[in-house]
C-alpha cells in the first residue's frame, strides 16, 4: 500500500491517468444520484433498487449489442424501457409505500431490488458482459495518459442527459409539476396537478435515468448481476454530501466520488475497492452527523 | 407485557419439544438447529430494529465477528491461524485436535466470539447510532457489506476461499447433535434474557427512543448510551450464534455465511417484520414459519429461492407490515390485556393499530 503511495507521488502521471479516468466514471455516478435525489425529493422514498436498475440498463446494451446493433442506440432503448419498467413497479408497489414511512419504503424497494437481481441473475448468468462499443483509446503525454474514447462518450452523453433533465424539469409542464409535487404535494393536489401521475411519471423518469446510465455503464465498464448495491450507496452518499435539490453538489460529489474510488482502488489493490466505497458511506454518514450534532448542541 | 396466567405448561411444553424433536425426526436435526439460531437472529433483531425502532440491515457484522473469532480462537490456541489457512486444501500437516483441545477451544472460543461481537458493537455503535432513521439503516447497510469485502480480501483468516473449522476428533464422532442442544439452549437463554430485559425500565427507554426520540432526550435519557447498549446485548448473542453457526455449517465464506447480508441479514429482518415488530413472541414465531416455508418450497424453486425470497419481503412489507403479533392484537384486543370498553382504553386499541 505504502508502495503504490510512493508510485503516485514519484509519478504524477500516473495520479493524473486516475484522476481523469475517475471523473470520467464519476459523471455516471452523479446522473444516477441525481435521479435518486428526485425520486427522494419528489417522493420522499430512497431508492434502493437504484443500482439494479442501472444493470438492468446495462444488459440492455448488452444484449442488443450481441445482435450486432451497436450499443449507442441501447442507450435511448434502454432509457425507453426502463421508464416502463419503473412506471409498471410505481403502479403495482411504489403507490402503495408513497406516504409509509421510510422503512417501509427502504424494505420494499430493498425488496425490489432483491427480485431484479436474482431474476438478471437467472435469465442473463452470472458473468460480468459488456456490450462493445468498438471504439479506440486516446493517448495524452507521450501516451503515459490512456482515456478510452466510449468513456470520453459515455461522460459526454451523461453531461447531455443532465443538462437536458435539468432543462426539462424547469422548462416543460410535467417538470413543473414535479417540482411543484416535492414543494408541496397537497398544495399541489389543490391547484389540479395529478400527484398520483406525477409520482409515476418521477420514478419512471428516475429509473430511465438509471438506465441509460446503465447503457453507458455496459459500454464503457462491465455489468454483472450482483453489482447494483454498490450503485445505490454511490447514489445514496453523492445525495447524502451534495444535499437536496443542489445539481452542482451533486455533480462535484460525482466526479469526487469517481476520482477518489479510482485512486482507492490503485493504492489498496482493487479488491478493496468495493470496502472501499462502502466504508466511504459510512465515514461520509459519521462525519454529516458529527456536523449536526454541534449544530444542535443545546439538546446535549 | 402479557401476564397469562398458563405460560408455564406452554413453556415445558416447548422444552420438551425442543429436547425431543432431534430424537424423533433426527432427518431434521439441522434445518431445526439453524431455526433456533434464526429465533435469536430475529429476537436480537427486534431489540433494536422492533423495540428501539432503529432498523438495521447490518447485524450480519456481529454474526460474522463472531464466527471468525470463535474459530479462529479454536485453531489459535494450538497452531497458527496462518499456517492452519495455508493448509486448507491438502497440505503436508493434518490438524488434528483431540476431545479435550477441541471443547477447549469451543469454551473459549464462544465467549470470545460474543465478548468481540459486543465490542465491535460498542465502537460502531458509538459511531453510528446518532444516526436518526433512514441514515442509520442505510450505513448499517454500508457497514455489513463492507465488512465482508474486508474479510474477503483478508488472508490470514482465509480471505475469499473461506476457513473451515476444526474438524471434531474421530473419537467422539458426529457432534451435530451436540450443536443442536448449544443451538437450543442459546434460544432459551436469549429469550428470557430479553423477556426479563423488557420487565425492566430499559425496556421503558428504548421505546421511547422508538417513539420520540427528541421527547426521551428531553426528558433526560441518554439516548445514544441506551442505544448502544441495546445494540452491544443484541450482538452479544449474535456472536455466540455466530460460533454455533460457523461449527454447524462446518465451513465459513466471508460472504455467504459470515457476512451474510444477503441471507442471514436479510431474514433476520424479514422473519422480526413477518411475526410482528416490537414484541416478544413475533420474531419467534416469524422465525418458525420463515424458517418453515424456507424449508418446505427451497428444493421446489431451484433457482428462483431468492426471487422468492424479494417477492416475499415485498409483499409482506407492503400489505403486513404489522405482522401476525400486530393483526392479532388488532382482532383480539382482549388476548392483549387491552379492554375495549371505556374511552381511555380505546386509545390503546387505537395506539397500537396505528403502530
Amino acid at each position: 500500500m505504502l508502495d503504490n503511495i510512493e508510485i503516485l507521488v514519484q509519478a504524477p502521471v500516473i495520479t493524473l491517468d486516475l484522476v481523469l479516468n475517475g471523473l470520467l466514471l464519476g459523471a455516471i455516478f452523479a446522473l444516477a444520484a441525481y435521479g435518486m435525489a428526485l425520486v427522494w425529493g419528489v417522493m420522499n422514498i430512497i431508492n434502493i433498487a437504484q443500482g439494479e436498475f442501472v444493470i438492468l440498463g446495462g444488459y440492455v446494451a448488452v444484449v442488443m449489442a450481441a445482435y450486432g446493433i451497436h450499443p449507442l442506440i441501447a442507450v435511448p432503448v434502454a432509457a425507453l424501457l426502463l421508464y416502463a419498467i419503473g412506471w409498471a413497479l410505481y403502479r403495482t408497489v411504489i403507490f402503495r409505500i408513497v406516504d409509509r414511512d421510510l422503512f417501509t419504503s427502504i424494505l420494499a424497494t430493498f425488496g425490489i431490488s432483491i427480485v431484479l437481481q436474482q431474476l438478471m441473475n437467472t435469465i442473463f448468468g452470472g458473468n460480468v458482459r459488456i456490450a462493445d462499443a468498438g471504439l479506440g483509446t486516446v493517448f495524452l503525454m507521450n501516451g503515459m495518459v490512456s482515456l478510452a474514447q466510449v468513456k470520453l462518450l459515455a461522460f459526454a452523453l451523461a453531461a447531455v442527459l443532465g443538462s437536458t433533465l435539468v432543462v426539462f424539469l424547469k422548462r416543460s409542464r410535467l417538470g413543473q409539476a414535479i417540482r411543484a409535487t416535492a414543494q408541496h404535494p397537497r398544495a399541489a393536489r389543490v391547484l389540479g396537478i395529478d400527484t398520483d401521475r406525477v409520482y409515476a411519471a418521477t420514478y419512471g423518469l428516475n429509473a430511465a435515468i438509471c438506465g441509460a446510465c446503465g447503457a453507458l455503464v455496459a459500454m464503457a465498464y462491465t455489468v454483472h448481476p450482483y453489482i447494483g448495491l454498490p450503485y445505490t450507496i454511490r447514489s445514496f452518499m453523492i445525495v447524502v454530501v451534495a444535499g437536496l435539490g443542489n445539481l452542482a453538489g451533486v455533480i462535484a460529489a460525482g466526479l469526487g466520488l469517481g476520482a477518489a474510488e479510482n485512486v482507492a482502488g490503485f493504492v489498496f489493490g482493487t479488491q478493496y475497492q468495493l470496502a472501499f466505497v462502502f466504508l466511504l458511506l459510512v465515514v461520509v454518514l459519521v462525519w454529516r452527523n458529527r456536523r449536526l450534532a454541534r449544530k444542535r448542541g443545546y439538546l446535549k | 407485557m402479557s401476564k397469562s396466567r398458563r405460560p408455564l405448561l406452554g413453556h415445558l411444553a416447548i422444552l420438551a419439544i425442543g429436547i425431543a424433536a432431534p430424537l424423533v425426526f433426527p432427518a431434521w436435526q439441522s434445518q431445526m438447529a439453524e431455526l433456533w439460531l434464526f429465533i435469536v437472529f430475529a429476537l436480537t433483531w427486534d431489540l433494536v430494529g422492533g423495540q428501539m425502532g432503529y432498523n438495521s440491515f447490518g447485524n450480519v457484522v456481529f454474526l460474522g465477528v463472531g464466527m471468525y473469532a470463535c474459530v479462529v480462537t479454536q485453531v489459535g490456541l494450538f497452531y497458527q491461524v496462518s499456517a492452519y489457512n495455508d493448509a486448507r486444501g491438502g497440505g503436508a500437516t493434518i490438524f488434528t485436535f483431540d476431545p479435550r483441545q477441541y471443547f477447549e477451544g469451543l469454551a473459549i472460543g464462544l465467549p470470545v466470539g460474543a465478548v468481540l461481537a459486543a465490542l465491535t458493537a460498542a465502537f460502531l455503535g458509538s459511531l453510528v447510532l446518532g444516526m436518526r432513521g433512514h441514515y442509520f439503516a442505510i450505513c448499517t447497510l454500508g457497514l455489513g457489506v463492507a465488512a465482508g469485502e474486508l474479510a474477503n480480501g483478508w488472508e490470514w483468516i482465509g480471505a475469499g476461499s473461506g476457513m473451515v473449522p476444526p474438524n471434531p476428533p474421530g473419537a467422539i464422532g458426529d457432534l451435530s447433535r451436540f450443536y443442536y442442544y448449544l443451538a437450543f439452549a442459546l434460544a432459551i437463554v436469549t429469550f428470557l434474557g430479553l423477556r426479563w430485559l423488557y420487565t425492566t425500565r430499559f425496556r421503558f427507554a428504548i421505546n421511547a427512543i422508538r417513539d420520540n426520540e427528541d421527547k426521551a432526550e428531553a426528558m433526560g435519557l441518554r439516548t445514544t448510551q441506551i442505544k448502544t447498549t441495546a445494540w452491544v446485548i443484541a450482538a452479544f448473542f449474535l456472536g455466540i450464534a455466530g460460533g454455533i453457526l460457523g461449527n454447524l455449517k462446518r465451513f465459513i465464506d466471508p460472504i455467504d455465511t459470515a457476512f451474510a447480508g444477503a441471507t442471514f441479514g436479510v431474514w433476520m429482518v424479514l422473519m422480526a417484520v413477518l411475526g410482528g415488530k416490537g414484541t416478544l413472541w413475533g420474531p419467534v414465531i416469524g422465525a418458525i414459519l420463515f424458517q418453515v416455508f424456507k424449508e418446505a418450497s427451497w428444493t421446489y424453486l431451484l433457482g428462483w429461492q431468492r426471487v422468492a425470497l424479494g417477492l416475499l419481503i415485498v409483499l409482506i412489507v407492503v400489505f403486513f407490515p404489522q405482522g401476525i403479533m400486530g393483526f392479532l392484537r388488532e382482532r383480539f384486543p382482549a388476548w392483549f390485556g387491552h379492554r375495549v370498553e371505556g374511552v381511555k382504553d380505546m386509545d390503546a386499541v387505537e395506539e397500537t393499530k396505528a403502530r
